[in-house]
């Protein structure tokens, strides 16, 4: 299959974001639960693409998303609530911390990167925690109110306006992010990601690059952190958590590195996953995540897209 | 001077610790999150021997260390070789797990509370020194820290063992065609890494508590150590744990409004003026 077919839509990816009109009128009881997958999703695809198009390793994406979740928040909470104007200046906050650290993520290799991401996570973690005034700290930011949606769509009870947004609000996003990879730009990154000292003789400027890719990687994980605020009227300071950066690294890697749709895929499984075996025993589902992502990198190194890859090989 | 000996202490805690991380992760270049695991089963080896057995707690050291180096031979055995030598990214993933499982199997057995520690009376109590509190245990980890600092050094640098360790690390194939049994030397050092491990996780219970999230929430401190100090590097790891543990006690006392906020200033700060920490060789690849 050459590029030039790849950036055409498949048949299958028709079918595949039909799913989730399928999902509004299948499980009309679980649309709270739909509705953060969608956001778990978009988070999944801002570290696919800065990790697995750009190859640049983060255990601190949930710095973006926290600072996006926090923006949406605040501006809430001082009374701007419509939704779309929070996500425009969670966005813009997400992207601008993205730009200023990335200047940091540029330097050294992989561990000092994944040193560096998460030392500024946790940074913004212990703010978050001290400045008490402004983010509640532990207790999270309370009286967070959202108006309606272009002033005509409240947020309602049963999470229907929610699953409607959040699911629109990825389905664009998704939509640029393809565009995104599949364009020059795209394919440049990844040049850099398997031969980064050869880029350079081809005329790409890698540094710019990398930089340009890992704020617009910043960018749509503040988009994901303000959907969860909006949706859930609600900030807590977990939002900038270790746990939070290395769930979203495991959403990626179950569903495959490097395909956007493995993010979505991942994050649809691992929620499912996640509300079935916490409903069963919330202590030790954490157990059965520790086998599920050992399994993952031991035997199925490209996650359930790798697999599907795989298994449509061996048929044809 | 009280602030600073207390800093000093928590400085080679921290270096007890995290030694092994350096070795693990300096010397056999795999990122190992999963440390914060093997001290956390230490601190309960530990504890579990001094509550319910009544062994004295010196004793307990020594069965910790033994207990989690097995342990740490078995996983090398099992799991850990077969990612040596895959992306970090694969590895990070992989220690990850293992330090959810360890999380939940801790909580299981132990319930999610801290684990109480009774000090002999020769270790508690304090005594004055020049104006000074100086608290016995925390001279106790200082000179246990001191002690093993030195003892690591002229391991790695000084025996032969070192020698072929360094060898097996640099150049795996031809550490082969000159006859060191490579696997062996990686399975030892890790297994020495797990016992130090231990032996940290089980002296620090005193000072930083024990409960299953301990491998979460400490493996920052860990990583920050190798990370500031240079990996694979025993004076590096000693150096910067002392800047660490200084830094952290004195700004909690000092500025307790940023507290827990300077050291990772100082780690990223060192990071970007010394990616490879401040006494890092280049990585040998």
């Amino acid at each position: 299959m050459t590029r030039r077919d790849a950036s055409r839509w498949h048949p299958a990816e028709y079918a595949f974001w039909a799913l989730p009109i399928v999902a509004y009128f299948v499980f009309p009881d679980h649309l709270a639960l739909l509705a953060q997958i969608a956001i778990a999703a978009l988070f999944a695809v801002s570290l696919d693409l800065i990790l697995g198009y750009a190859g640049i390793v983060s255990l601190g994406h949930a710095a973006f998303f926290g600072i996006g979740a926090y923006a949406a928040g605040l501006l809430a909470q001082a009374g701007w609530g419509d939704p779309v104007l929070g996500l425009a200046c969670a966005t813009l906050a997400a992207a601008v911390t993205g730009f200023a650290t990335s200047f940091l993520v540029l330097r050294g290799a992989d561990l000092t990167r994944l040193m560096v991401t998460l030392g500024v996570a946790s940074m913004l973690y212990v703010l978050a925690n001290k400045l008490t005034d402004i983010t509640g700290g532990l207790d999270g930011l309370q009286g967070v109110e959202m108006k309606p949606i272009f002033g005509q769509f409240a947020f309602d009870l049963y999470g229907k306006t929610a699953y409607v947004y959040c699911t629109i609000i990825l389905f664009v996003m998704f939509w640029i992010a393809r565009r995104v990879v599949h364009s020059p730009f795209g394919l440049s990154l990844q040049g850099i990601r398997q031969n980064a000292v050869r880029m350079p003789a081809l005329g790409t400027p890698v540094n710019a690059r990398l930089v340009a890719v890992y704020t617009l990687g910043a960018a749509y994980a503040g988009i994901a952190g303000a959907l969860l605020t909006q949706t859930t009227q609600f900030v807590s300071i977990d939002v900038f958590s270790f746990s939070r950066s290395a769930e979203v690294l495991l959403i990626l890697v179950l569903g495959g590195i490097g395909s956007l749709y493995g993010g979505i895929l991942g994050a649809v499984v691992f929620m499912t996953v996640h509300e079935y075996l916490s409903g069963i025993d919330p202590l030790y589902w954490q157990f059965w995540l520790g086998l599920l992502l050992i399994v993952v990198v031991l035997f199925a190194r490209g996650g359930i897209m790798g697999t599907l890859r795989l298994a449509s090989k061996v048929r044809a | 001077m009280t602030v600073l000996f207390d800093g000093i202490a928590s400085g080679l805690l921290l270096f007890l610790i995290s030694v092994g991380l350096s070795v693990t992760l300096g010397l056999m270049n795999f990122v190992n999150l999963a440390h914060g695991a093997f001290a956390m089963l230490g601190g309960y080896v530990c504890v579990v021997l001094l509550n319910r057995y009544g062994v004295p707690f010196l004793a307990t050291l020594p069965i910790a260390m033994i207990v989690s180096a097995l342990a740490g031979v078995v996983l090398e055995r099992t799991l850990y070789r077969r990612l040596y030598g895959a992306p970090h990214l694969d590895q990070v993933l992989f220690s990850i797990g293992l330090v959810f499982m360890s999380i939940s199997t801790a909580n299981y057995f132990f319930g999610d509370h801290q684990q109480p520690l009774h000090l002999p009376p020769m270790l508690s109590g304090q005594f004055h020194v020049a104006g000074a509190d100086i608290g016995a245990y925390r001279l106790f980890l200082i000179v246990v820290g001191l002690v093993l600092a030195g003892g690591l050094q002229w391991l790695v640098t000084g025996t032969k063992f070192g020698a072929s360790l360094r060898a097996a690390v640099d150049n795996p194939r031809i550490a082969r065609g000159l006859g060191i049994d490579v696997d062996r030397v990686f399975v030892v050092t890790f297994a020495l890494g797990s016992a130090l491990a231990a032996l940290g996780g089980a002296l620090g219970i005193e000072m930083l508590g024990l409960d299953p999230e301990f491998p979460i929430t400490y493996i920052v401190y860990f990583l920050i150590v190798v990370a500031v100090g240079g990996s694979g590097n025993i004076k590096g790891s000693l150096i910067a744990s002392l800047i660490l543990g200084i830094c952290d006690v004195e700004g909690k006392y000092y500025v307790p409004q940023i507290g827990a906020f300077v050291i990772y200033l100082v780690m990223v700060v060192t990071l970007i003026f010394r990616p490879q920490g401040l006494f890092g060789r280049m990585a040998a690849k």
